[in-house]
Order: C-alpha cells, then sequence, then structure tokens
C-alpha cells in the first residue's frame, strides 16, 4: 500500500520536475530527495515536509511561468524566503511546489533624494541598510534575525524589531509590492506616494503570510540615520517593577527606540553566553533613546529618574558605542543564549496590554510548574509582545507535545487578557488551532472570503494561517467572546 | 442610544429588503468622494469613548464619537492624535476620519491614519459583527482588516468601534517661515527631509516656506538655530488652516485637486495654482483643467490624483484604477459585501 503511494508520488514528481524543467533552466528546479531536505523547515524545525520540488526562480517571467503552470494543474505553491520564519509558514506542502525567492537577491536602486530603494524580496533585511548607510540613511524595522531573514518574508510577515516602538513594523516602513496573484497576473500595490487610490492593498497583502501572492519587489522607505542613539541598562528585583517602569515611561511622554526586557533566566543565558555585563537581579530593562544629540541627553535624565523611581536598583548609562553594542549583543542573542541551557526550545509570540504583564507573568510561571517545563522571558516590553521560551528535551518522549501544549495555553492567556496570539511570527502552520481561540467563526469566514478575493482555487500556501471551520470544530475550542475582554477576569487563571 | 445591535437589526432588514445603505454621521465629509444611493443609516448615536489607556498609547472609541471628543480627551494627557486628521467642520466623527483615512500636515513625519489603526469591529453584509485587530501595537493574527477599512469610504461594512495608537504631544514646538522661491524650497524641503531633524511640518504656500519643528525643547531649539528663517507666531493656527484645507489659497470657489505624489516629483503637468504639502509629498491645485488632464498628470507622476472640492456630481472623483487592480477591488469588495449594500459608488461607479 505504502509503496503503491510511494510510487504514484514519485511519478507525480517526475511528472512536475519535467514540466518545470520545460520553463526554467535545468538548475533552477530540484527534484531529488537529497537536493530537497534543505527546504523542508524553516526556523520551526519540529514541522518538516518535502514538497514535490523546489524551484528557484531568477526573473518574475520565471516565476509567472511557475504559477500559470501550478495552477492549470491545480498544484499547490508555497513561497520561501529565507526560512526563518517561526510558525512554520514556509513549510512545504507535501503535493506541491516550493517557491524559493533566495535569487531575488539584487538592490535595484537607491534614491537617497526621495528616501527609498527598490528591492527584490529575496534581499536580507540588514543587507538594505548597509547599503544605504553611505547615504546617511537605514531601513528601520530590525527583527532578531536580519542578518538572514529576507525583505520579502518580513512583507509576508508583517516583521517587527527591538525599534519598531518608535519606527513602526514593516507595514509602516514600505511604500510599494509588485506581486504576483495565483494566475500569473503582476499587481503594483502602493506607490512613492505616500498614499494610493482605492483600498489601501499594500496594509493588506502586508503580514498575509504568503496567502494572497507572490511579493517580487519592494520599495521601501529610508529614514535618515539619528544623529545619535544611547541606551540606559535598568535592573530590577522584582519583574513587576521592570513592567510599571515601562508605563511610566511610555506615560511620561518618551516613545524610545526601543525598550526590552529579560527575566532572570534570560539575563543569565545571556551573560553566560556573550559576557553582555548584566548584573545579576530579576529584571532588566534596556531603553535606547535616540534623536538629535540635544534632544537624548535631554531623554536620558527623564528616563533615569523615571527608572529609579519605578524602584530600579541599578541603572547604568553606557559610555561608549562598544558597550552600547555589548548591552544589545546580550539581547540579540538571547534566543541562542538559551539555546544553550537546553536541547531545544520552544518560542512563543504573543501580545497582551503591557498592563496585565504581572498577571500573565507569574501565570506563565504557575504553567511552567505544572508543566514541568522552565521558560526564559525575553520580550519587546515597550509594544507588549512576550517571547516566553519554553525549554524541553525533544528526545525525550512527549515532551514535545507537552511544550505544545504548554505553549497553546500561553497564547490562550494573551487572548483572554484581550491581547493576541501573534505578535510578529505569523500563525503559519503553528498557531492554526489557536486562531480558533481568537476569532469566532464568523471572522474567519470574512478572512477565507478575503483569500479568496486573491485566490479562489486556494493553492497559495494553502493550510497555513487561517483555519477552516471543520478544523476548528475539531481542536474543540471555545472562543473567548471579546466582548468582555475590556474588564478580563483575571481571577479565574 | 442607539447601540451596536441596532444597527445589526438595520443592516439585516436592509438586506432582506435588497436595499443599499448610506453610511453617514456628521456630515462633515459628504462633499468628498462620489455620491451614493441608499437609506441612510445614521450611526452618530454610537458614540462614547469606549477605553482610553494613555500609558499604553491606546484609544477605543465608537465610530459616531465626536473627533473633537477624541482630542479634547487625549490633550488632557498629554497625547494626541498623530496623523493630525482634518475634521471638516465640528460635526466630524472618529467613524467618517477613518473610513476616508485623511491625514494632516503632519503625514510624513508621523504616519498617515491607517498607520495608527490598530482594531475595528465592523457589521458586514450578513448583519454579522466582527472584529479584527485589537488594541496592542503588535498582532499579526489573521490578515489586516483594520487598516484595509481606512479609506475604504465605508464601502466595506459599518464601522463601530475603532481602537487607535496615540502619541504624547511634543514637548515644544515651533513654526518657521522662510521667503524662497520654490525650486530653493523644494531644494530644503529634499535636504532636510534626508537629515536627522525634528520635522513634523513642512509645506510651500505663497512663496514662503513653513517648517514646524517639534520635540524635546533642546532638540526644537537647535534645529531652529540651524535652519534660520524667522519664527510665525501664527504657529498652530496655521497648520491647523492647512490640514482643514481654509485660508488665502484654498478659500474661493473653484475645483481644488489633491494630488499624491513622490515627494521630489518636479514639474506636474498641471496648470493652475499649486500650493505644496508634506514636503513635496502632497500637491494642491486649483485648476479648471480638464479631468482627464489631470488624471493623467498625477499617473506620469507615479502618484493619484483625487478631485476634492467643487465636482460633487463628477463621475469620476478618484484616479481611476488599472484593470486588474480594479478586479481586484471589486472581487474584495464582495469579499465584504457580495451585494452591494454599502455606500455602493461612494469611490467608484464599478463598486
Ligand atoms: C533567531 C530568530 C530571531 C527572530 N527574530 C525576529 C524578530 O525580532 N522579529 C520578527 O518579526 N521576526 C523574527 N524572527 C522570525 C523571522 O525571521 C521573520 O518572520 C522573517 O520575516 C521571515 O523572513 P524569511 O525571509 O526567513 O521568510 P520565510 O521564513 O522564508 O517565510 C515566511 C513567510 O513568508 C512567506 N514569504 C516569504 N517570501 C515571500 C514572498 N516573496 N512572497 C510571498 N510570500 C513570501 C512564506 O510563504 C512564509 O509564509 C526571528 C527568527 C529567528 C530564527
Amino acid at each position: 500500500m505504502t509503496a503503491a503511494l510511494d510510487h504514484d508520488r514519485h511519478q507525480a514528481q517526475h511528472a512536475l520536475a519535467e514540466a518545470l524543467r520545460a520553463i526554467l533552466p535545468a538548475t533552477a528546479v530540484l527534484a531529488s530527495d537529497e537536493s530537497l531536505r534543505p527546504y523542508e523547515c524553516d526556523g520551526l524545525s519540529a514541522y518538516r515536509q518535502l514538497p514535490l520540488a523546489v524551484v528557484l526562480p531568477e526573473t518574475v517571467e520565471q516565476v509567472q511561468a511557475i504559477l500559470r503552470l501550478c495552477h492549470a494543474r491545480m498544484i499547490p505553491v508555497v513561497a520561501r524566503g529565507a526560512g526563518t520564519g517561526l510558525s512554520g509558514g514556509a513549510l512545504p506542502h507535501a503535493d506541491g511546489v516550493l517557491l524559493s525567492l533566495a535569487r531575488f537577491n539584487k538592490i535595484l536602486s537607491i534614491d537617497p533624494e526621495q528616501r527609498i530603494a527598490r528591492v527584490q524580496p529575496g534581499v536580507r533585511n540588514l543587507a538594505i541598510s548597509e547599503a544605504t548607510k553611505p547615504y546617511g540613511l537605514y531601513y528601520a524595522p530590525d527583527p532578531s534575525s536580519q542578518i538572514a531573514c529576507s525583505i520579502g518574508g518580513n512583507v509576508a510577515e508583517n516583521s517587527g524589531g527591538v525599534h519598531c516602538l518608535k519606527y513602526g513594523l514593516t507595514v509602516h516602513n514600505i511604500l510599494r509590492v509588485e506581486m504576483l496573484t495565483l494566475d500569473g497576473e503582476l499587481l503594483t500595490l502602493g506607490s512613492e506616494a505616500l498614499d494610493s487610490a482605492g483600498y489601501d492593498l499594500l496594509a493588506l497583502i502586508t503580514g498575509s503570510e504568503g496567502m494572497l501572492g507572490v511579493i517580487t519587489e519592494i520599495t521601501v522607505r529610508l529614514l535618515p540615520i539619528p544623529e545619535r542613539a544611547q541606551v540606559v541598562l535598568a535592573a530590577f528585583d522584582a519583574i513587576e517593577k521592570a513592567g510599571q517602569a515601562v508605563g511610566d515611561i511610555i506615560g511620561a511622554g518618551v516613545i524610545p527606540a526601543g525598550l526590552e526586557m529579560m527575566d532572570r533566566l534570560a539575563i543569565r543565558a545571556a551573560e553566560d553566553f556573550v559576557h553582555a555585563g548584566y548584573p545579576e537581579c530579576e529584571a532588566i530593562l534596556l531603553c535606547e533613546l535616540d534623536g538629535t544629540n540635544e534632544e537624548v541627553s535631554q531623554h536620558i535624565l527623564q528616563v533615569r529618574e523615571l527608572l529609579l523611581a519605578a524602584g530600579a536598583i541599578e541603572v547604568r548609562t553606557e559610555r561608549d558605542e562598544a558597550e552600547r553594542l555589548r548591552f544589545w549583543k546580550g539581547r540579540k542573542a538571547a534566543f541562542p543564549a538559551v539555546g544553550r541551557l537546553s536541547p531545544d526550545y520552544y518560542c512563543m509570540d504573543g501580545t497582551i496590554p503591557r498592563r496585565h504583564l504581572p498577571q500573565v507573568l507569574k501565570r506563565i510561571g504557575e504553567l511552567s510548574r505544572e508543566y514541568h517545563l522552565p521558560v526564559a522571558n525575553v520580550f519587546h516590553a515597550g509594544d507588549g509582545n512576550l517571547h516566553p521560551l519554553i525549554l524541553y528535551d525533544a528526545n525525550k518522549p512527549g515532551e514535545l507535545e507537552r511544550t505544545e501544549a504548554f505553549g497553546g495555553k500561553i497564547l490562550e492567556l494573551c487572548v483572554a487578557v484581550g491581547g493576541t496570539i501573534t505578535g510578529e511570527h505569523g500563525v503559519g502552520m503553528e498557531k492554526i488551532d489557536q486562531m480558533c481561540v481568537q476569532f469566532q467563526a464568523a471572522e474567519l469566514q470574512q478572512f477565507h472570503a478575503v483569500k479568496a478575493a486573491f485566490d479562489p482555487d486556494g493553492l497559495l500556501n494553502p493550510g497555513k494561517a487561517v483555519p477552516t471551520l471543520h478544523r476548528c470544530a475539531e481542536f474543540g475550542a471555545m472562543h473567548v467572546h471579546r466582548g468582555q475582554l475590556a474588564h478580563p477576569d483575571l481571577e479565574r487563571f | 442610544m442607539l447601540t451596536a445591535a441596532d444597527i445589526v437589526e438595520q443592516v439585516r432588514a436592509a438586506a432582506a429588503r435588497n436595499s443599499a445603505l448610506a453610511i453617514c454621521a456628521g456630515g462633515s465629509k459628504d462633499f468628498l468622494g462620489r455620491r451614493t444611493q441608499g437609506t441612510p443609516l445614521d450611526v452618530s448615536d454610537l458614540r462614547g469613548i469606549v477605553h482610553y489607556e494613555p500609558t499604553e498609547l491606546v484609544i477605543t472609541a465608537r465610530a459616531g464619537t465626536p473627533l473633537a471628543e477624541i482630542e479634547a480627551t487625549l490633550a488632557e494627557r498629554g497625547q494626541m492624535l498623530g496623523f493630525e486628521p482634518p475634521h471638516f467642520g465640528p460635526t466630524a466623527t472618529l467613524g467618517g476620519t477613518i473610513a476616508c483615512g485623511l491625514s494632516g500636515p503632519a503625514r510624513p513625519f508621523r504616519g498617515a491614519a491607517r498607520d495608527f489603526v490598530l482594531g475595528a469591529k465592523i457589521v458586514n453584509a450578513k448583519g454579522e459583527m466582527l472584529s479584527f485587530g485589537g488594541e496592542v501595537m503588535k498582532n499579526v493574527a489573521g490578515y489586516d482588516v483594520s487598516r484595509l477599512l481606512c479609506g475604504a469610504y465605508g464601502t466595506l461594512g459599518v464601522v463601530l468601534e475603532i481602537s487607535l495608537k496615540v502619541l504624547p504631544r511634543p514637548a515644544s514646538e515651533i513654526t518657521l517661515a522662510l521667503e524662497l522661491d520654490e525650486g530653493d524650497a523644494c531644494a530644503r524641503m529634499r535636504d532636510w527631509q534626508r537629515a536627522p531633524l525634528p520635522l513634523s511640518g513642512l509645506c510651500y504656500a505663497g512663496n514662503r516656506l513653513y517648517v514646524r519643528l517639534s520635540g524635546a525643547e533642546q532638540a526644537v531649539g537647535a534645529a531652529r538655530r540651524r535652519l534660520g528663517g524667522e519664527v510665525d507666531m501664527r504657529g498652530a493656527a496655521f497648520w491647523e488652516q492647512l490640514r482643514e484645507q481654509r485660508g488665502a489659497f484654498f478659500d474661493g470657489g473653484g475645483e481644488l485637486w489633491r494630488l499624491s505624489v513622490p515627494p521630489t516629483t518636479h514639474a506636474l503637468a498641471v496648470t493652475g495654482q499649486q500650493l505644496i504639502d508634506w514636503g513635496g509629498a502632497l500637491r494642491w491645485f486649483k485648476t479648471a483643467q480638464d479631468a482627464t488632464r489631470v488624471f493623467a498628470a498625477a499617473r506620469a507622476a507615479g502618484g493619484h490624483a483625487m478631485r476634492f472640492r467643487g465636482a460633487a456630481d463628477a463621475q469620476q472623483i478618484f484616479q481611476p484604477l488599472p484593470a486588474p487592480l480594479l478586479a481586484l477591488h471589486r472581487r474584495l469588495k464582495q469579499a465584504f459585501d457580495p451585494h452591494g449594500m454599502f455606500n455602493p459608488g461612494r469611490m467608484y461607479a464599478e463598486f
């Protein structure tokens, strides 16, 4: 039986590869198991699947031809950037083609006068800021994965970074996208002007997880590099106090460029790994202030006072660029640092209204004890985006399942306090069941209708991002009615 | 008091009758866009601030809440709407502001209306109450429907409630004016926007370049010394007039066009008087030129045009859409409103 299935799959694979080779250069089509292996997962390696074929086109015409072929044969297509996604968004489809945009890696033009750059989707996020630096300009959204992740993936996920509190997410920093729909139609969404006629399709496409079209070009907005940036590090003996300090700073009218928090376990891991010089304490806050020279001086004084008033046991202002980079290094390396503490870790991505931070962290601590799995907390404190990292060992039977169950509980907790299951990593395959918790059936139906307006045959990235109602019924999730969430009854946790 | 449930009922009743609804509230923006037909659905009584959390920079209010009330509430806590929306009269509501999606002079520096939208509750054509986004800054669960509603002129659903990110008011603000010819003014706008300056407005009107600086006191002071020019004592009043399209340039009859173009656009093939806002990215024209020519000029520059005032009965108010995009608009409209019930034809004749 399986042998027969294997045979069928092999035949289908062979036929597809033949057809693809007829429209693409030979080096742009991969179809042997061995060559497909590197594409079997994205950054969420717990989910793996080999596609029938991987294609590596270099021109829009080639992508168009691939899409038309797949459309004609009703073959699913999954777009892939750098594969750093953390929700299984670029996980291949067993019966489909994986469309890698890796060869779309050119910066097409930089216009310093207009402060924009036109880039292909496979360009790495950091490469844009590196290329525009000579003009005194940079691209603001800076995911921690910026050395590797692609700008196309950033648009598909609406990625954020440590600087998005002040400078916004991907959606706030792009002007135009060229995109192919599954039937091969090339659409231009947005323009070099600051708005466009008709619906805001640029906003709709941002964060749509490769479900609506294949992005083939992006025009990003560049910002002048700030005259000065300086980091203040504050240590706290209680995580609640650090949470309070965040509210105090923002409430006082200061919007830091970045405002990040780490808990004891994350601090220790980062310290052991990169020796950032973090103090021993329950929580640290890293607050970066940027702007003109005078502005930064003024804000540093103000923030120091606010931090001390909120009960910081120590406040350090970076003395030089080297120290600033060291402070940030610990934060940016927090994931791999935590990775050294345990064979595996699972990164969550819920966002909550910040005022619920103490209760949510307390509850995560309780869950950690219930599930017997340690958690390190690293988060974008300024915007309430949590990244609890659950430490586990995939080789221990049942531990991955327990980790996923624990993770699911954390996400449901985020929804219950009025937040969301994903702040920046996307739903992908990973959080598809929790979508049933966050949205009602009618809302999910509306999403499906939006998808059908772009892709009526449902061939782009099928099965991701938005669950079918059938799946929700099976998952058996109770929708937490959001009308009641303005005053969540935290007692019931 | 009108409730969301009442609106659901009215939508269902209209759907059963197969009749169109013209969603309205304060009426301050009736002059914008194409005329629509249908039974009026007045949401102005659906009002009130539902939730405001200054330390989280978020406000949620019902669609009929007067814009002035929202701004006053924010001002009490030293905050503001970053996109500086035009009111067009005291009756302006939050719902209409978001539906029209217009932003004021601060747009290039702080962001547009859509940039501040975090979540929305709507009623779709089936009479279902739907909620998208939320009150948190970062949320990528599901498609970004809340931002899509911004600037959709109510054609996708009845907006019940909106959550917006708000900003702290700058500690200090100053307006400078410099007497310059157009070429010089454009060059300076271009150069200054490339530099890390605390800009929040750049407008060229009547041979004068107006610069607004906002931020920490010392930053504003330093920038002022660097840029030169004289302090314009009208300050905030000048920007408010500009935001509302009032004052010497705008007053008087005739057609007013709004052209949104790449900021470094040189001469546009449009006749008539011009006022430049948004550091070059927004051009207002008083012109009697043929509409097709103005649309063509905007397209040639890589932007788009809108007949803003003085042509209420015109067929084409917004820049014509290329065929594939128009087709996509129609399919999206159908995804929300299959029978074309909400504000039919308000943006384009086709949907
Ligand atoms: C160590 C680490 C740290 C991270 N830190 C952050 C962070 O700080 N902030 C953050 O937001 N994310 C972070 N991420 C997640 C990830 O890097 C981002 O989601 C990133 O945007 C993914 O880009 P990618 O090129 O790797 O996309 P992929 O993983 O290849 O794809 C992601 C999704 O985008 C779609 N896609 C990709 N390219 C296209 C295209 N051209 N057209 C249409 N759809 C496309 C795919 O189908 C998929 O659904 C981190 C990941 C890692 C591993």
